[in-house]
């Protein structure tokens, strides 16, 4: 073996590295600008100088009051929503090895809505109690879809088929409970039909934060053993993985994230679903992809409700644009996977 | 690297969910030789495979790696000893060939380990000797069924362990690289003393390759040992269903199958070469 071979693997290896990176900086930087610019803008325009003072602590006269309480909460929320959805996505959709397979597809976020609904509505709760009640209704939905699925260990696309179906009839359960709920904002109820930051505000930060910061460093410490999985269980388990533990682990955290941020915002349509193969286009599939899906769900969240706040006239909650600018791409994926030899 | 490494079946039992593949069987793995295992479809090489890599638990008897049970040592261990080419393995959309290469490292990190430059190393040699690194940074799903089986070899050969368990590393193989691969694990053996154990269909290359010939048949062991004792006419009969003539190869000595099929063969056989 010559010298120039070990130089043309390293330098390959090193080449890719930077691509990834520069892509994760990239990212970084734009969810720092879409995060000041949610600040700045709104009825009243704040410069950025006096929107980081606020971010800081500093009081500044209106300012304070606006970006502090209201649209600080609310860029939070939807930053913090959007890195959950993203990085629940793309660990579901790597796992299973298909994109149809993202937990806003397969009925995931559906059982935490409806769950979280239902303790709106019937229970008459609030805060911290209806996330206790969501996570481990996403749990629950998905143990049953695997369940309902599980035949000698066969997965993929009767999964997402699964999926489909029991997404559907949970969220004909959300409908139910919002129509007999009594008189209810708008807002509130789009919220847990397509996902809203409407009533996003400090009370609900906390609670979010807690529980997605842990789940994700978790998950992104895990993403070498994720990426072993890619390969299949025989090669990662031949390669030295603990294939049942990974997967169990990878599992709980996605499906932990996907009901803490739906509790929240509802399911935002499609982040989860999107991000991971946004994310992969920019990396071209080098290294784990979950911080920069992670990245993209955050910046995807905080660009759709700029839009949906500024670009019409009527302000439009955050998963109407998401669900416009997903369907295609969903669409777009099912016809391309008829060139994969039907492969979903 | 030369720390010869024993592995061996004891009355093992595997299956699928209750169905039983192989039952009862023995096998002790002559370290530092090529092994070479034959046998019809379905008849369970794979499954036999599997279970000496540590991927199928078995479910009555054992597999021990120099002397302890294979599915009470960490798989991490397992991983450093003993490297698999599973039939048929899957690349993850978008990976570049370096990079799949490189998984084949894998065991020797731990979390927080850095990469080194003897991993790049050890890509590098394991892509030179099956002849892939002219495609180091081309994407694996743009490749060849022929080139991304030597990719595969290639990460199996980058994991550097004693022992080498392949299935079917010749398909999708033309010719020349079916012999370039076996004379590549051949020099492994040689070289470094790496156990090698694989699956192979074609019995002719198989004989000739092989220290160690088995013969499975139904998930048993229907002969063991050189080539050839083990082709003969009647083990292929057995083993294969299938009429042959068993001739010396010209070229190797070992044994040569000619099938009789229904069309095709000369009214007189057993041509001018020795008969065995
Ligand atoms: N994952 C599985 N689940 C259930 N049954 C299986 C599984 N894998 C293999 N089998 C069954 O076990 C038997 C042996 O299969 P195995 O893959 O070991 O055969 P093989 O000798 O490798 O065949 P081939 O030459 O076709 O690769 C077959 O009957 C097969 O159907
Ligand atoms: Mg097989």
């Amino acid at each position: 073996m010559s010298p120039s071979s070990v130089a043309l693997v390293r330098r390959g290896r090193l080449r890719r590295i930077r691509r990834r990176r520069t892509v994760v900086a990239g990212l970084t930087v734009l969810l720092a600008v879409l995060f000041v610019t949610s600040l700045c803008v709104g009825h009243t325009v704040y410069p950025p100088y006096d929107a980081l003072r606020v971010v800081l602590g500093d009081t500044v006269p209106g300012a304070s009051f606006t970006v502090g309480r209201l649209r600080l909460p609310r860029v939070l929320t939807g930053a913090l929503a959007g890195f959950a959805f993203g990085l629940a996505g793309a660990t579901f959709q790597t796992l299973l090895r298909n994109m149809l397979a993202s937990p806003d597809v397969i009925g995931i976020s559906s059982g935490a809505s409806a769950a979280a609904v239902f303790a709106i509505v019937v229970l008459g709760l609030g805060g911290t109690p209806v996330f206790l009640i969501a996570v481990p209704a996403g749990l629950a939905v998905a143990l049953v879809i695997y369940l309902l699925t599980y035949r000698q260990g066969v997965l993929g696309v009767r999964l997402v088929l699964v999926g489909i179906g029991v997404g559907a009839l949970l969220n004909s359960v959300v409908s139910y409970l919002l129509l007999r709920a009594p008189a209810w904002e708008v807002q509130e109820a789009m919220r847990w039909l397509t996902g809203s930051l409407g009533s996003a505000f400090w009370d609900g930060v906390g609670p979010l934060a807690t529980g997605v910061l842990p789940l994700s460093a978790v998950l992104l410490l895990a993403g070498r053993s994720l990426t072993a999985l890619q390969l299949g269980d025989d090669s990662a388990r031949a390669l030295g993985t603990r294939v049942g533990t990974s997967r169990l682990v990878l599992v709980l955290c996605a499906v932990g994230l996907t009901s803490l941020a739906t509790a929240t915002t509802g399911p935002i349509a499609f982040v989860a679903f999107l991000s991971g193969p946004v994310a992969h286009r920019l990396t071209g599939g080098n290294g784990s992809p979950l911080l920069p899906a992670a990245l993209t769900g955050a910046a995807l969240v905080l660009t759709a409700d700029l839009i949906g706040q500024f670009a019409f006239d009527t302000r439009f909650p955050v998963g109407v644009v998401t669900g416009a600018l997903g369907a295609p791409c969903l669409l777009w994926l099912l016809v391309r996977s008829r060139r994969t030899q039907g492969a979903l | 690297m030369t720390a010869t490494r024993t592995l061996t079946v004891e009355a093992a039992r595997f299956g699928y969910g209750g169905r039983t593949v192989i039952d009862g069987l023995d096998l002790r793995v002559p370290p530092g030789r090529v092994t070479v295992i034959v046998g019809a479809n379905a008849c369970g090489k794979s499954t036999l495979l599997r279970g000496m890599a540590r991927l199928l638990a078995p479910e009555r008897g054992a597999v021990l790696l120099d002397g302890k049970d294979i599915h009470r040592t960490p798989t991490r261990q397992v991983a450093l000893a003993l490297g698999l080419l599973p039939q048929s393995p899957a690349a993850p959309e978008g990976i570049a060939v370096a990079d799949l290469v490189a998984r084949g490292r894998n065991p020797h990190h731990s979390l927080l380990s850095r990469w080194t430059r003897a991993d790049d190393a050890a890509v590098a040699r394991a892509m030179e000797a099956t002849g892939v690194l002219e495609l180091a940074d081309r994407p694996v799903d743009e490749l060849s069924g022929g080139q991304r089986q030597r990719v595969w070899i290639a990460m199996a050969l980058a994991q550097e362990t004693d022992v080498l368990l392949l299935d079917e590393p010749t398909t999708y193989l033309d010719v020349t690289h079916q012999v370039e691969v076996l004379d590549l694990l051949t020099d492994l053996n040689h070289d470094r003393g790496t156990t090698v154990v694989m699956v192979l269909h074609d019995l002719n290359l198989a004989a000739r390759y092989a220290d160690h010939l088995v013969a499975v048949k139904d998930g048993a062991l229907y002969a063991t040992g050189d080539a050839a004792e083990v082709v003969t006419a009647r083990t292929v009969a057995d083993v294969f269903g299938l009429r042959a003539e068993v001739i010396e190869d010209p070229v190797s000595g070992a044994p040569l199958v000619l099938p009789l099929g229904r069309h095709r063969t000369l009214r007189r056989q057993g041509v001018s070469l020795t008969k065995r």
